[in-house]
């Protein structure tokens, strides 16, 4: 009789123990998918961040601003013909 | 006695109450089999319909870039902002501060919603400006939503805009190569279903429904810097010269890859207008005659057929020639040419007295074997084949005619690609836009005679010939003018077009370059004149921006011993 009971405790608690399990590892699953959105998230503004970084990039990197910057600020011009020399080595 | 009249009403109490609870049991029992088996699926459906999602996985569409990565077409997020008309009106008080955000007039907005107000989705603007958007979203107003799109932005612009294209608001691909490869590009947008909590925010997903494909990136073999010289030069040209329009191809010989094309007139893709002028990439999609620049391939076949040598002399005297009661003119008197002299002068009468000793059929195949009268198969939309007609259907004076570039027609890639097989020892290879494309080499003539006419074509930028504005300082340049009259409805009218198509550094080919320049307005209307300045300064900063060596030093040599002394940067 007395084993019984005990039989019965134990399994009752196991019972309850998996129980709690479950609830912890269905509220785990929950938390990280919601995490899981944030991330997603940070990725495609971390992606749209990275395509105009890039615009912007190629738009300073323009040809012609680099050579309009080149010509009237830096007072820079392309060498004459003639200031080139070959050297044979 | 008493007891069992007690027991009797007793007994009937209990059985109606046993009756009673025996059919409220089976009503139950009734209403849970419907429940449970009979209409399960429904009330399953709508319990998911609840809490469970179909979410759209988006996709952006791939990026265009250059050969060496630089990106010539981008796309990136923006809001565009829809309402539902229905529940905008009912506050028609929020509008005015919604069409100040917007720059619009309140009462235009609130007609246009009316008229639609059978509606629950009417775009209100697309593709806001990031500053706008955020102002709308702070107005917070009910019925005014923010949906998130991809915009294509071209940081190319107009000096690449033929090449690429463009797209559609809708994404779509609409021109060049935007068009061609839009499915390579697009990608496909997938779905999954998930769990929404009260906030919205997704708890679980369930299951993927659709799986989203990533639009692919293009890479392509135009190069950027090489694109933004030969568009600055092209227009420079052609503003300077009153052009109707121009086109320069470069092409990379070792690989056929066309590092460069570029057109005038031309569009802002990020914008684009109904400028239907400029959309055209004429490079590819338009036939021009091209007349003398053909000289290089009706010697070819002249020299394929057996019966001149190089020292053949052909009198060109007096500069005219009588065919079929049509007079063909040269410049001038040229007197006695042998057939190099024929290139470096550009003689129409002696390429017709050449060409006039050949069969019909043979330089129709020579021409054919060059890539004329057939789409180069660079995968471009809307490429256009030419025009070289059956060599059963010419007559004497056409034969004469197509040997000088008239008669036939061309585009300014298969004149590129033509040059090519000059440049590159007979050997023809299908030229492309895209890296990676196998192309193989077929050979169509023979690597001697390539030479050969690879060395008339050298003297034309020679101190005789007709191309010295082609010449680049310390390279040597093979090519060939050309100056044709354009064909109107009346004949052919004093209108020109002037071209210039050659390879560098001549020792050892790199570069094909074709420039075309139609309808010059100005004095000058020489392909030596008009295209072959073009030419050398194209090739001049292409020649220094691949790092390839000169071959011609004989001008500015000189010794490793005195540069150290005098200093090279002098």
């Amino acid at each position: 009789m007395n084993r019984r009971l005990l039989i019965l405790i134990i399994v009752l608690l196991v019972d309850v123990g998996s129980a709690l399990g479950v609830v912890y590892t269905r509220h785990q699953s929950r938390h990280f998918a919601v995490e899981l959105g944030v991330l997603e998230a940070q990725h495609d503004s971390a992606l749209a961040e990275w395509s105009r970084l890039q615009l912007e990039q190629a738009w300073l990197a323009d040809a012609s601003q680099i050579e309009q910057k080149a010509r009237n600020q830096l007072n820079m011009n392309r060498p004459e013909s003639t200031r080139f020399l070959v050297v044979r080595p | 006695m008493i007891a069992t009249g007690h027991t009797r009403v007793q007994l009937s109490r209990l059985y109606a109450l046993l009756f009673i609870f025996i059919f409220s049991s089976f009503a139950l029992i009734a209403r849970a089999v419907n429940l449970q088996v009979t209409e399960t699926e429904f009330l399953q459906g709508q319990g998911k319909a609840r809490y469970l999602r179909i979410v759209d996985i988006p996709t952006t569409r791939g990026i265009i870039s250059d050969r060496n990565g630089e990106p010539l077409a981008v796309s990136t997020p923006v809001d565009s902002v829809w309402v539902n008309p229905a529940e905008v009106l009912q506050s028609p008080e929020n509008l005015e501060p919604l069409a100040a955000v917007l720059g619009t007039d309140p009462d235009d907005m609130e007609r246009k919603l009316t008229q639609r107000s059978g509606k629950e989705f009417v775009w209100l603007r697309r593709r806001l400006h990031p500053d706008v958007a955020r102002q709308i979203k702070a107005l917070n107003i009910p019925g005014v939503f923010l949906q998130k799109e991809y915009r294509r932005f071209y940081p190319a612009g107009e000096v690449a805009a033929h090449v690429v294209g463009f797209t559609n608001i809708d994404d779509i691909g609409q021109e060049g190569l935007e068009l061609a490869y839009n499915e390579w590009l697009a990608g496909e947008p997938g779905s999954k279903r998930v769990i929404k909590d009260r906030l919205g925010r997704t708890v679980e997903e369930v299951e993927l429904v659709n799986e989203s494909k990533p639009g692919n990136d293009l890479h392509l073999t135009i190069d950027r810097r090489l694109q933004y010289l030969a568009y600055s030069e092209l227009k420079r040209t052609v503003l300077k010269h009153g052009a109707r329009s121009g086109s320069v191809v470069l092409l990379d010989l070792e690989s056929s890859e066309i590092l460069a094309m570029v057109n005038q007139p031309s569009y802002n893709p990020n914008h684009p207008g109904s400028e239907n002028d400029g959309l055209r990439n004429r490079a590819v999609t338009d036939v021009f005659e091209p007349g003398s620049v053909m000289k290089a391939f009706a010697m070819t076949s002249v020299l394929e057929q057996g019966n001149v040598t190089l020292a053949t002399q052909v009198d060109t005297s007096p500069g005219t020639l009588q065919i079929s009661g049509h007079t063909i003119h040269d410049h001038r008197d040229y007197g006695l040419l042998d057939l190099t002299g024929v290139i470096t002068k550009s003689s129409n009468v002696g390429m017709t007295k050449l060409a006039l000793e050949l069969s019909p059929e043979h330089m129709w195949d020579t021409y054919r074997r060059f890539g004329f009268g057939e789409a180069t198969g660079s995968g471009f939309p809307g490429e256009s084949a030419g025009v070289l007609r059956n060599h059963s259907r010419w007559r004497r004076l056409e034969q004469a005619t197509i040997s000088y570039g008239y008669g036939i027609s061309t585009t300014v890639l298969q004149l590129a690609q033509a040059y090519a097989v000059i440049a590159n020892q007979g050997r023809l290879r299908q030229p492309t836009f895209i890296q990676g494309v196998s192309n193989p080499l077929i050979s169509v003539i023979d690597p001697q005679l390539a030479r050969q006419i690879a060395g008339m074509l050298e003297t034309v930028t020679g101190p005789l010939g007709t191309g010295k504005q082609a010449r680049v300082a310390n390279y040597r340049i093979a090519g060939k003018t050309g100056t044709s009259r354009k064909a109107s409805a009346s004949g052919y009218a004093s209108r020109y077009v002037a071209s210039f198509a050659g390879f560098a550094p001549a020792s050892n080919p790199r570069l094909v370059c074709i420039v075309v320049i139609n309808d010059p307005t100005g004095d000058l209307y020489y392909g030596g004149d008009v295209a072959a300045p073009l030419f050398s300064s194209v090739v001049k900063g292409a020649l220094r921006l691949m790092n390839i060596p000169p071959d011609d030093y004989s001008a500015l040599l000189v010794d490793a011993g005195k540069a150290s002394d005098s200093g090279v940067s002098q």
